[in-house]
């Protein structure tokens, strides 16, 4: 087992770190509220001498995201960090990344969207990006977030698509909790040297990239990005697998809690996941059966895994930190839903729980009650398919 | 003494609730345990009531909402108690420490401390004042706070802060020195 070091360190800080670790070869980024540490702490690290990276301060996210896919379509390894607002600027440029298939990382801290203006987390700015094309990472804590940063540059390069590493905003971004650092050294073996394929700086071998594409092969290109994003849940797995074997902590598309023998769970993504882990711990003490799904990754979704480990549960709840303004149950419900539906055996007791929305606190009480419901749903009681949990109305 | 234990920190923007916590996190992972230590989340004003957080356990900690019953309060800044009730959430057994030159008894009064919360007075501002030379009373604050409670060895948690402050303070190491005698002086001189 490599040897790790034990320390203090916020989510910003935590993902700063790794960044340092990772030693990109361009930054390109904006501060914004509560992910500025993240690119702040990094440019002292760019000024410090002790990363090879070039720094680009831009002047927009819009203008962070371009600097990242020219300096991605040049044939760089190219990390950005951003949360709200900014990833909100940047959607337009997210499709391009992604579209050229260019492996750029971005940390981001999840924030509301205004408005009303809002500094504090929750899932809607991810979720604005969710059909944009990149693999998505949720982390619980500022370890996954570390663990994940590293794991992301793997993955964006193998799967050849640009990849988020999320944490919760405040909850998470500022939140100081002991985390195992691993050696420099191991890092860097563990990341390689970026495998260059075709790209711009090759002289030998000009290339034109982000060109127009018309009826006769637009599909064609798209149905191939469709299918890289179903490839990469086994370079996720497999990326995991070879972190796990080095540096002994393990991850794979979600955490499974005490769920082989639950009859209630909850699924959710975040630093609430921990929360809810506690709450199952106490509940289990008392003789009920809770058990909680972690989704970490988001896209691609993983929904045969899904519909696999909830197929015994009896009733379940999705709580959603962000909700679609689409009239109904919010988008990760409605893609855990989908999982289920293919298999008629497939547990349908599912309740819908928005919660948390502009930094609402999540109390040990609000993940009780969700427990509660699905305590009275296995009794038979009817329930609203749709909570707005801990919201005044 | 209970596995988890949860602490809030009371001040006002600037008086440094934040870095304590922060500190007092740090000291708590060198020792061996596991930490979360976090300001309250919100807009950062000079004077403004504030609060910041830690919990401190042997296992992992899994629970990442606000601390709403914290087992031990910490206020920097008495002025506070008379807009913010910093007892609330507390257990009957809760410890309260106050930075105030009143005696426990006469601030349990002043406050109508309810139950058997133990509460803890120690000079923090005055200490601080003629050990660092200006009022900051977060740092003593920690000495009293060990003292208060045992929740670390004091040397182990001198030796740590010491090394954190000399990292923050690379160019000023008498700033150093004037914490360190200031953490030691309220750790002697804390009252119950």
């Amino acid at each position: 087992m490599a040897k790790t070091n034990i320390v203090a360190r916020t989510g910003n800080e935590a993902m700063a770190e790794a960044m340092r670790q990772i030693n990109p070869d361009v930054v390109a980024a904006y501060p914004i509220t509560p992910a500025t540490e993240i690119v702040q702490i990094f440019a002292g690290y760019v000024a410090d001498g002790l990363v090879d990276t070039e720094f680009v301060p831009v002047e927009s996210e819009h203008s962070a995201m371009s600097a990242c896919i020219g300096a991605s379509a040049a044939g760089g390894r190219i990390m950005t960090g951003t949360s709200s607002q900014g990833l909100a600027l940047m959607a337009e440029m997210l499709y391009i990344a992604s579209g050229l298939r260019l492996p750029i990382v971005m940390a981001d801290v999840n924030r509301a969207l205004s408005s009303p203006i809002n500094i504090h987390c929750d899932h809607s700015d991810t979720m604005m990006v969710k059909d944009a094309g990149w693999i998505q990472i949720f982390s619980e804590n500022a370890q996954e977030a570390y663990d994940n940063m590293i794991q992301a540059v793997r993955i964006a390069e193998e799967a050849l698509l640009p990849v988020i590493v999320t944490t919760d905003g405040f909850i998470i971004s500022h939140c100081m909790e002991r985390i195992e650092i691993i050696d420099d050294k191991d890092v860097k073996n563990f990341v390689g040297e970026k495998k260059l394929g075709n790209y711009l700086l090759n002289v030998d071998k000009p290339i034109t990239i982000g060109a127009m594409d018309l009826p006769d092969y637009y599909f064609e290109h798209k149905r191939q990005h469709i299918e890289a994003m179903i490839e990469s849940k086994d370079i996720i797995l497999s990326v995991a697998k070879e972190f796990s074997g080095l540096f002994g902590r393990s991850y794979g598309l979600f955490e499974v809690y005490r769920l082989e023998d639950a009859d209630c769970a909850i699924v959710l993504m975040g630093s609430t996941v921990g929360t809810a882990k506690a709450v199952a711990d106490n509940l289990r003490e008392k003789g009920i059966k809770a058990g909680v799904l972690g989704l970490r990754v988001f896209r691609p979704f993983p929904k045969e895994e899904i519909a696999q480990a909830l197929k015994n549960i009896k009733a379940i709840a999705v709580m959603d930190r962000s909700d679609s303004m689409n009239a109904q149950e919010g988008p990760v419900c409605l893609e855990v839903k989908a999982s289920l539906f293919d298999d008629s055996a497939s547990p349908n007791n599912v309740l819908n729980y928005i919660y948390g929305l502009g930094g609402r606190e999540v109390r040990i009480e609000d993940i009780e009650s969700v427990y509660k419901g699905l305590g009275e749903v296995i009794k038979g009681k009817s329930k609203n398919k749709i909570t707005y949990l801990g919201v005044r109305e | 003494m209970k596995d988890l234990i949860e602490i809030r920190w009371h001040g006002r923007g600037g008086q440094g609730a934040k870095t304590a916590a922060l500190l007092f996190g740090d000291a708590a992972l060198a020792s061996g345990k596991f930490i979360q230590a976090f300001p309250e989340y919100g807009p950062e004003r000079m004077g403004a009531p504030v609060a910041s957080f830690n919990r401190l356990s042997s296992k992992p900690i899994l629970i990442h909402s606000g601390v709403t019953n914290p087992d031990v309060v910490i206020v920097l800044d008495p002025t506070l108690m008379e807009s913010v009730d910093v007892t609330e959430g507390m257990p009957e057994d809760g410890v309260l420490i106050i930075n105030t030159n009143k005696t426990p008894e006469e601030t349990k009064k002043e406050l109508g401390v309810k139950g058997r919360i133990k509460v803890f007075t120690v000079d923090a501002s005055t200490i601080s004042k003629e050990t660092i030379g200006r009022p900051m009373p977060n740092t003593p604050m920690l000495g009293a706070l060990i003292r208060a409670t045992g929740i670390l060895d004091f040397k182990e948690m001198i030796e740590e802060t010491k090394v954190k402050l000399e990292k923050k303070f690379k160019s000023k190491l008498e700033v150093v020195e004037g914490n360190l005698k200031a953490i030691e002086r309220a750790y002697n001189e804390v009252k119950s």
